[in-house]
Parts: structure tokens; sequence; C-alpha cells
């Protein structure tokens, strides 16, 4: 085979990789936006946040430690202690439903019936504080987390594709347990939303408030099992991305890259959220490794919104978006 | 459909469900909607509230449902009782659970979920095994044999008759013992909404639940009716036995556009309106 196909090959599977992690964030929208109509610009600061707070609780630091250095005037960092990873995971789902019980208490639940643009705002206003809270609480320096997934090269992998084709295509181990990961995120949450009674009042509750409400469901509840779960998944994602990357602010960009992904899968559906953040992963590599050297590379930073723009005309509700249903 | 059952005559009994005293309703802390309602809805009965666009009768049924939190208003005099229990502070879910639910006005059907999964939301409050569900979807369905046909549709692509059937539906599916029933008759052809209060009626006697229903058809509303209020700028104007209304005179004039002494020029009509509103 040509080298430039082999080539071809392996962008093509390292775009699907990178896919998934987009997806992986493009989630957290899609569950919030489906429940409450709210189009959560906080989705990816939630991401630094739990990763933050990850970190935090593995190496056991002290939260707001220079705050209270700065007003006791004391020197404390560290407790000491190092918490098991799967600890550590347990108590930050904990403090991720604490998050998303009191943002329902403090916002969500006085903006009932409002106007989406008005939730969109409080959203915005959520990031911002967000992003400011997880610096108090944890410092901003860019830390490593290592939660003991796998990394690197795949051996088995090259050497396979060695042993077929003659040439080891590199395929990121982190990359693998992320798809894995992401599957089984998305088909249970599919089986919630479709067949269980709590994610039919959440696709009621994204239909109409007053008539869920009308009808006994309690929006109090659903929103937070909602906010909850975008913060479960918003933890995954930072996971994720904290591994490969490392735990630093630009983190929260992602959810940048995610918007497209919406655009692209729609911003209803969660199988959509993966197709879309696939579509995105791949075209981007592969319009990089065709026509970047044309235009002197760096297309991945537009590559995405270009695709998105183009759908917002032909199909401005996804691929899998809920039919936008307007009756005559 | 059991025929052979004793139909009750509903709306002689004497046990009052729902008593609304004097209550006063304000939205946005500023305005005035009710100004002083009072009403009682007996057990098994068919109880019609009448009157005009803006006369306040979505509101008071939103008060009694509290609906009305998540729209701004709020009572702010008087009571509301449901078997005696002071109702008005619980949330929407805890009245479900009581027995009390609402179908509100113009349908609102979650769209983007069939229509039987509608109907199944309407369960939600209730612990209900599957297979009791499923008993009382067969009920819905002996009633609305259209919605067992469209089952899998979106409800937002039914037609209106279907959505108001669904809405109806969905409320039954939580078991109720009282249904708040909001223009079941809007949008709707005469013929359907004939056949919409047919089945209401049915459900009234057959199945022994009980209706508020609010209504701007009049004459529709007072012929399957038990008892009528009429409001108007929110407050009761003239309450009574529905046949009573139907052949009250002012009732005739201002709501049935009849009239004893025969059609009269427009003219005419607003002037009467006007001296008999000044004289109330």
């Amino acid at each position: 085979m040509p080298d430039q196909l082999l080539f071809g090959m392996e962008v093509v599977l390292n775009g699907l990789m990178a896919g998934v992690l987009y997806a992986l964030v493009a989630l957290g929208f899609v569950l919030i936006y489906k429940a409450s109509g709210i189009f959560n610009y906080a989705q990816g600061v939630m991401a630094l946040f739990a990763a933050l707070t990850l970190v935090g609780v593995m190496e056991g630091q002290v939260p707001f430690a220079h705050l209270i250095n700065a007003i006791l005037g004391t020197q404390v960092h560290h407790f000491g202690w190092h918490v098991p990873t799967l600890l550590a995971i347990i108590l930050t789902i904990l403090v991720m439903v604490l998050l998303a019980w009191t943002v329902n208490q403090l916002i969500f639940r006085h903006l009932v019936n409002q106007e989406p643009i008005i939730l969109f705002m409080a959203t915005i206003g959520l990031a911002y504080f967000l992003e400011g809270f997880g610096d108090i609480m944890w410092g901003s320096d860019i830390k490593k987390l290592d939660v003991g997934l796998p990394q690197g090269i795949n051996p088995a992998i090259d050497d396979l594709t060695f042993g077929i084709f003659g040439y080891g295509f590199f395929i990121d181990n982190l990359d693998i347990v992320a798809t894995v990961v992401a599957a089984l995120l998305v088909v249970s949450l599919v089986l919630f939303a479709q067949y269980s009674k709590q994610g039919r009042a959440m696709r009621a509750v994204a239909d109409d408030h007053q008539a869920a409400l009308s009808v006994g469901i309690s929006l109090k509840f659903i929103w937070v099992m909602v906010w909850s779960l975008a913060g479960f998944v918003a933890l995954v994602a930072g996971i994720m991305w904290g591994t490969k990357s490392g735990v630093q602010f630009s983190l929260s960009l992602i959810a940048l890259k995610a918007l497209p992904v919406l655009m692209l899968g729609g911003f209803t559906s969660i199988p959509g959220a993966i197709v879309g953040g696939l579509i995105i992963g791949v075209g981007e590599k592969l319009f990089e490794f065709s026509v970047g050297p044309m235009v002197g590379g760096a297309t991945e930073n537009w590559f995405a919104y270009v695709l998105a723009l183009i759908f917002l005309v032909f199909r401005p509700q996804g691929l899998f978006g809920e039919k936008i249903i307007e009756r005559v | 459909m059991q025929k052979d059952r004793p139909m009750l005559d509903a709306g002689h009994t004497e046990e009052t469900l729902l008593e609304v005293n004097n209550i006063e309703v304000i939205y946005n802390h500023v305005i005035l909607v009710l100004k002083g309602v009072s009403l009682t809805v007996p057990k098994g009965g068919i109880t019609a509230l009448l009157g005009g666009n803006g006369a306040g009768k979505t509101t008071t049924l939103k008060a009694i449902s509290n609906l009305l939190k998540s729209e701004r208003g709020e009572v702010t005099k008087g009571t509301i009782t449901y078997r005696g229990e002071r109702v008005q502070d619980l949330m929407p879910s805890d009245l479900v659970k009581k027995g009390v639910i609402q179908v509100m006005e113009g349908r609102h059907c979650f769209e983007h979920l069939t229509v039987e999964e509608n109907l199944l939301t309407g369960a939600y409050t209730r612990g209900s095994s599957r297979a009791e569900i499923d008993a009382d979807l067969e009920l819905v369905y002996s009633y609305f044999p259209r919605l067992k046909e469209r089952r899998k549709s979106l409800a937002g692509y039914t037609s209106g008759g279907e959505q108001q059937m669904c809405a109806i539906g969905r409320a039954l599916m939580s078991r109720p013992e009282t249904i708040l029933l909001d223009e079941p008759s809007m949008g709707l052809a005469p013929q359907l909404v004939e056949q919409i209060f047919h089945i209401v009626k049915s459900l009234n006697e057959e199945e022994g639940y009980t209706f508020l229903l609010a209504e701007q058809n009049t004459n529709v509303a007072l012929r399957f009716a038990h008892y009528g209020y009429i409001l108007e700028s929110g407050r009761v104007v003239m309450d009574g036995a529905a046949d009573s209304l139907r052949e009250n005179p002012d009732v005739k004039e201002f709501y049935l556009g009849m009239s004893d002494e025969g059609r009269k020029s427009f003219r005419d009509v607003r002037s009467y309106r006007r001296r008999k509103r000044w004289l109330a």
C-alpha cells in the first residue's frame, strides 16, 4: 500500500480518537439542553472545575489555601495525605452534585419560565464565577493529573499494523480508553433518557416546564439530577483532557470546540454529540493533512467552525437533532 | 365502557371536595386579577367556570393547582381547601398526589414525546407497578381510541383534537379525583368540541371523576355541566344550577347571544350591556 494512504488511515484513526474527546464535552451540553432548554455555557468550566477538584482531593490540597493563609497569616498548603484515586473520584462526584444543587437553588429556581436567552446569560455568569472560584479554591498553577490511565503508544496496535502493512500506526492508549468510556457513557445515557421514568420526565421538562409541573413532575429534582449528570460527564471529560494536557485554564476553552460538534450533531441528541464529535475530529485531521500544507497549516483552528456554519445554513437542527415542529 | 353501571347523578352529591373562599390573586405584585372569587366543587359533579376573555377563569384554576407561582402570581387573600385541608401552599406535585390535576389551556402536550410517552408522564407521581399503569393506559385508550391509533407518533404532529385528548388522557393517568379542565374547546371544530364534552360527561358518569372546567363556550358548557359560575373582571357575578343559568335572561343576553325580545340591533345590545354593568 502506498505510504500516503497508510498515513491517511492513521490520521483518520487519530481523528476519531480526538473526536471522542470533543464528544465527551458536547455530551454535557446536550444533557442540560435536553432537560431544560438551557445552553450551558459553563460546561467547559465545569470540566475544568471537576478536574481541579479531583487533583486537589487526590493530592490532599487544602481548599482556599491562599485565602486562609492571607487572612490568618498561616502557611497551610497540604493536609499531607494522598487520597486513593477511586475515593477521590467519588468525592469529586459528590462535589459536582452539591454544585448542581447550589446552582439550581441560587439561580435556575428563580428563572422558571423565563426566555432561553435569560437562562443562557445566567450560565455565562456562572462560567465566570466558577472559573474564579476554582482558582481561589485550588490555585491557578498548572497541575498534573494521573488517575492511572494508560498512556503512550499502544504497542499491540503498532505491532499488528506493522505486521499487516509494514507500517506501525501510532495510537495513544489514552485515546482508546476515552473511546471505550465515551461509548459506555452514551449507551447508558441514551437508555436512561429513552426508557426510564426519570429520563422521560427529563424530556418532558425540556419540552414544556409548565405542563411538566402540572402533571406533578418536580422541576427542582429533575434539574438537580440533570446538572449532576452533566457534572459527572464534565468530570469524565476533565479526567481525559486533564490527563492528556494537564489541568489548566485552557481546559475550559474546549467548550468552544464542543459548539461546532453540537451544531453538527444536534443540540438535543446524545448519539448526535458522538457522531458530531467524530466527524469534526476526523474532518479536522484529514483537512489539515490534505489541504493544510497548501494554505500554510493551522486549519484545525477554524475548520470545525466553517463546517458548523455550513450545517447551520442547510440543516439547522443538526444531523440528529429533534425536528423543529411547526404546525400550520 | 361499562354501560350497565347505574348513572351517578353526580351533580347532587352533598360532599364538597374543593372550596375556594374569597381569593384574591395578584400578578407581579401589582396586577390584581381576581378580586374575591368563591366557589365550591361537589364530589362527582361537573362544575363550569364561565366568562369572557380575561375574566379570571384560568387564573382561578391555576390558583387552585398552584401553577401560579411559576408565572409570578400569588394568592394574597382567601383560602383554598381540598377535602377541608388547606392546599394553597403545596407544590403542584403534592396536589397531584392528593388527586387534583390540571389540564392546561392550549393542551400543552410534550411535543417531542410520543402520545404514549405523554400519557406515561401522567403517571409520574404514582409508585404503581408497570402492570397497573398498563391497565390504566388501556382504560384511557378505551375512552380515546384515536390515541391508541396514534400512540407511536410524536404528540407535536397530532391534530389539535388529538392533542386535547392526549392532555386529558395524560391527566387521567395520574388517577385523579378532580380534574381542572381549562378551555377544552379552544381552537377545535364544533363537532370535536361536542365529542370531547361527551367524553368528559361519560368520564364523569362512568368513572366518577369530578370536573371543574373553565370555558368560554357557555352554550356547550352549560349543556354538560351541573352547576355554573360566571366570572367577570375577576369576580363571580352569578352562579346557579346549569339549567337555571341557561334560562336566565341575563345569561341568555350576554353569553348565549339570545334574547327574549328576539334579535336586536347591535346598538341596542351595546347600550343594554352598558346599562346592566352600571347597575351591577
